[in-house]
């Protein structure tokens, strides 16, 4: 068929089953089976969806699976190499950072595509970058200590 | 179902002052196998009927279990909130699992290791004075190497006795895991994407649903026309009955796509007061007068001392909020039915399922699985509901979610509220009487009965049912001040125009914002420095501790207030204390803002809390718990508000409800004041309780302006400094 839709998720082509205008959200979900991407809202207004697309971080519950392209999309379970914790992931364990989890996936997201950008964001940059991730049980402050703690994971003890 | 069904009358229960009655909502077990299980491989299984809501409470309660079994805490495991396998604890609510369950699985443990010492004792011919217990395993003080385990003696065989309440409980002196910060067990999967939540639930076979709701309860359907998503791919069924519509697909999107172009015609009429008119509406309604306390003769002396103060304060309606709209999955495939879903209460959910689709409550195994933080009764009762008849319908499992425009409308909120003090000060500016009033609808309308549920209510085009007791708005009315005369008074609403039920605290958060808000201005009036000014009616050590505690991690300099600088921004602090239901845990909470006189902004920059809550189970859970009270009910008394017209809900999303933004989260810094010879209180509320009034408090000692009604928005601030 030439109308195929076929998505880089995770470093592997999927041959998407759903209509173009389908919200990628619904197709990692249910015929990728990942869980890590959360409904929210629906309106991009939340950030519990995102996925890394290309190296931005990205909503995925209104972009469409026609518009994906062939910009690479890697979520929270894509973050991990043979089953070894990214080091976001790592620093959100040890920073206990969450109440329910809900709004993590958005959290790790943000996080791991802001400290590709920047190797020691300051506190300030790291509020700004997560201002649209909304956390409703009030973790805030652990995921702000974890972002930082992943920065000195990933790139050592910041100047 | 029949009318007759949903108007079934509820048992009234016994109403206690302690406001924990939804807690106790259950029938509790005594029998030891129904707590507690040694496996073949020495693993334990405890079972709770109360359930995980994001608190950490599965990780708290085994290591409970763990430390009074003396087992490693990585072999106890816990099955919750089930109603084929666990104890009807009743709801998760009032921040009572660690009490309440977390007591009964203790004793349950003691007696398991009591047992289990007795078996012991017969096993290796010894005194069970003469044994120990080590990491699961009895073995002879002085000889070592005559053991036997746990796991030998009774793996897989059933207790088969009573939980005696005699068991040697173990003291908390000798506690090794209890008081230690242990990680939460149900992170690390949350944080790597494996299967967590009921969202993520799939069944073989499973539909997909969306539901298409009336624009307002009110509203009445006019007309459906199926015909408008014929040509739609996936459709398996629009369900509608009365106002009650479903949209049943085979994958997900097309039930989105299907419930956006399904033409419905509803008609709608005014059912609730104009926004602006909302607290007089609520002060001029019929209500039933509960007097808490009446301790002198209030009036007399108010009108007799030489200052005398009155304010009226306003709560508004807020929301849960969860981040995830609530989901369930129900599967109606034969006469065993099975509902998974988030809801705080299986076993009362059960009840009112089974009334819902007329079927006996023995056919419906109800099964929690974790959803996103709920803070009270969110929508997940609801979507329970509205899953089942889906799943009815068709015969097949069906994962119904809720949109985000569901949830916000749909779910009940936390009630709106007025409160008015008025009190008395002498020539000394003591307080010489205290005269307290609050006006709300119950706090408290679970889903314990089809009636309460939104799915049976549009079935049978009838309204919400008024409330058949009232609860929850006495929570934390009393203060624990020491007053030489005073007067409690709750005058609960029989309505509320929007439905209304539990949120964190009930009403311990909107009375303690009023109560506090209010020593502050007598404090002001006295002229006295307003952590001084609470010290001169605190008798309760604890209360004082908790209050110093604060103050010197905070370095409280003692001024009476207003203290208005000539600085842009304005720059205050500000206190407020409170014992949650004024005998549970104690916290102190001190606020420093920033106001910017021109923009009328507030900005929180840092808040000290200090908490009392006996014995600590696990620092760093407690921790997380308390940040997050702080955090949310700050988001609540700056920005939260439920925007509604006569018509509809107005909040729908989260530009019309906006909550706390990392940009805007102060500097947190927490003083945990443990007792380990105390009894473990809850912690899931208490310090949700003190937020607003600290920031009130503080809003007045920099800008000298009072603000009465949350939320404190820009708008609130300009027009308080415009009169000022």
């Amino acid at each position: 068929m030439s109308d195929q839709i076929v998505i880089t998720v995770n470093g592997k082509p999927h041959n998407v089953q759903a209509t173009p205008e389908t919200p990628l959200l619904y197709v990692l979900r249910n015929e990728l089976g990942l869980h890590a991407p959360q409904f929210g809202c629906g309106l991009e207004q939340c950030g519990a969806c995102m996925v890394i697309y290309g190296r931005e971080a990205k909503q995925s519950c209104k972009m469409t699976v026609a518009d994906v392209g062939q910009t690479p999309i890697i979520t929270l379970e894509g973050l991990m190499e043979d089953g070894q914790l990214h080091p976001v992931q790592e620093a959100f364990i040890e920073e206990q950072a969450a109440q329910c989890g809900f709004c993590t996936n958005g959290m790790i997201i943000a996080a791991s595509a802001l400290l590709i950008k920047y190797h020691h964001p300051s506190e300030q940059v790291i509020r700004e970058a997560l201002d649209g991730n909304l956390c409703r049980c009030g973790s805030h402050v652990r995921i702000l200590r974890a972002v930082q703690r992943a920065a000195e994971l990933m790139w050592g003890p910041g100047g | 179902m029949s009318k007759q069904n949903i108007h079934e009358n509820e048992k009234v229960p016994n109403q206690s002052s302690s406001g924990r009655v939804e807690s106790f909502w259950g029938e509790l077990t005594s029998w030891l196998d129904d707590w507690l299980r040694i496996e073949p491989d020495g693993s334990i299984t405890a079972f709770s009927g109360k359930v995980e809501l994001g608190t950490g409470v599965r990780t708290a309660l085994a290591q409970i279990v763990a430390e009074e079994l003396d087992v490693p805490f990585e072999r106890v495991h816990m099955v919750m909130g089930d109603t084929a396998r666990t104890p009807d604890e009743g709801y998760t609510a009032g921040s009572m699992t660690i009490n309440s369950s977390g007591g009964a699985l203790r004793q349950a443990a003691a007696e398991a290791r009591q047992a289990l010492l007795e078996l012991g004792a017969e096993k290796l011919d010894a005194n069970i004075a003469d044994l120990v217990v080590n990491q699961g395993v009895i073995s002879m003080l002085r000889d070592p190497d005559r053991a036997v385990s746990y796991a030998e003696l009774m793996g897989g065989r059933l207790f088969k006795r009573e939980v005696s309440d005699s068991a040697p409980l173990k003291s908390p002196l000798d506690y090794r895991l209890v008081g230690t910060s242990v990680p939460r067990v149900d992170i690390p999967q949350k944080f790597t994407g494996q299967q967590s939540f009921i969202q993520d639930l799939q069944l073989p076979g499973m539909l997909h649903a969306r539901l298409v709701r009336p624009p307002s309860s009110s509203a009445k359907l006019v007309s459906l026309d199926e015909d408008s998503i014929k040509d739609l791919p996936g459709v398996v069924r629009v369900v509608q009955r009365g106002n009650f519509i479903g949209i049943i697909t085979e994958r997900e999107e097309q039930a989105i796509l299907a419930a956006q172009q399904l033409k419905v015609e509803w008609l709608e009429s005014p059912s609730m007061p104009p926004m602006a008119d909302l607290y007089t509406y609520l002060r001029s309604q019929p209500t039933d007068d509960n007097i808490l306390i009446d301790h002198g003769n209030v009036e007399t002396v108010i009108a007799s001392s030489p200052q005398q103060l009155r304010a009226e304060y306003h709560q508004p309606y807020h929301a849960h909020a969860s981040i995830g709209p609530s989901c369930a999955v129900a599967d109606v495939t034969n006469d065993q039915i099975t509902v998974w879903c988030s809801t705080p209460g299986p076993f009362p959910l059960r009840n009112a399922l089974a009334q819902l689709i007329s079927m006996p409550e023995e056919k419906i195994h109800l099964i929690h699985v974790e959803g996103s933080g709920s803070y009270g009764q969110n929508g997940s009762d609801d979507a329970a509901a509205d899953a089942i008849i889906l799943s009815q319908e068709v015969g097949r499992p069906v994962r119904l979610q809720w949109s985000r425009q569901d949830e916000f409308i749909w779910e009940p909120k936390a009630p709106a509220m007025v409160m008015e003090v008025r009190a008395g000060l002498d020539q000394q500016g003591s307080i010489t009487a205290w005269d307290y009033h609050v006006w709300s609808p119950s706090h408290v309308a679970r889903a314990r009965f089809a009636g309460q549920l939104v799915a049976a209510q549009l079935i049978a085009g009838q309204p919400f049912p008024a409330g058949r007791f009232s609860f929850g708005a006495e929570r934390n009315a009393p203060t624990n001040y020491t007053f030489p005369c005073q007067r409690v008074t709750v005058h609960y609403l029989a309505n509320t125009p929007l439905r209304a039920s539990s949120m964190r605290s009930l009403g311990g958060a909107e009375n303690t914002f009023a109560n506090e808000s209010f020593m502050d201005e007598l404090a002001v009036a006295a002229g006295v420095d307003s952590l001084e000014f609470r010290l001169r009616y605190l008798d309760d050590p604890r209360a004082r501790d908790v209050l110093r505690a604060a103050a010197e991690k905070a370095g409280w300099e003692a001024h009476p207030s207003p203290l208005v600088r000539q600085e842009t921004p304005l720059q205050g602090r500000g206190v407020a204390f409170a014992r949650y239901e004024n005998e549970e845990a104690l916290v102190a909470c001190i606020a420093y803002v920033q106001v910017d006189p021109v923009s009328g902004e507030v900005r929180v920059k840092r808040i000290v809390l200090a908490h009392d809550c006996g014995l600590i189970i696990n620092p760093d859970g407690l921790k997380n718990q308390i940040e997050g009270n702080v955090i949310q009910s700050l988001s609540r008394a700056l920005k939260e508000e439920v925007q509604f017209d006569e018509l509809r809900i107005r909040s729908v999303d989260w530009e019309t409800y906006p909550i706390l933004k990392f940009s805007e989260v102060p500097e947190l810094e927490i003083v945990l004041i443990n007792r380990p010879e105390q009894p473990a209180l809850g912690a899931g509320e208490p310090s949700t309780v003190t937020t607003a009034a600290a920031v009130a408090n503080a809003i007045f000692n920099a800008a000298g302006i009072r603000l009465r009604q949350i939320p404190f928005t820009p708008e609130g601030v300009k027009t308080a400094l415009a009169i000022e």
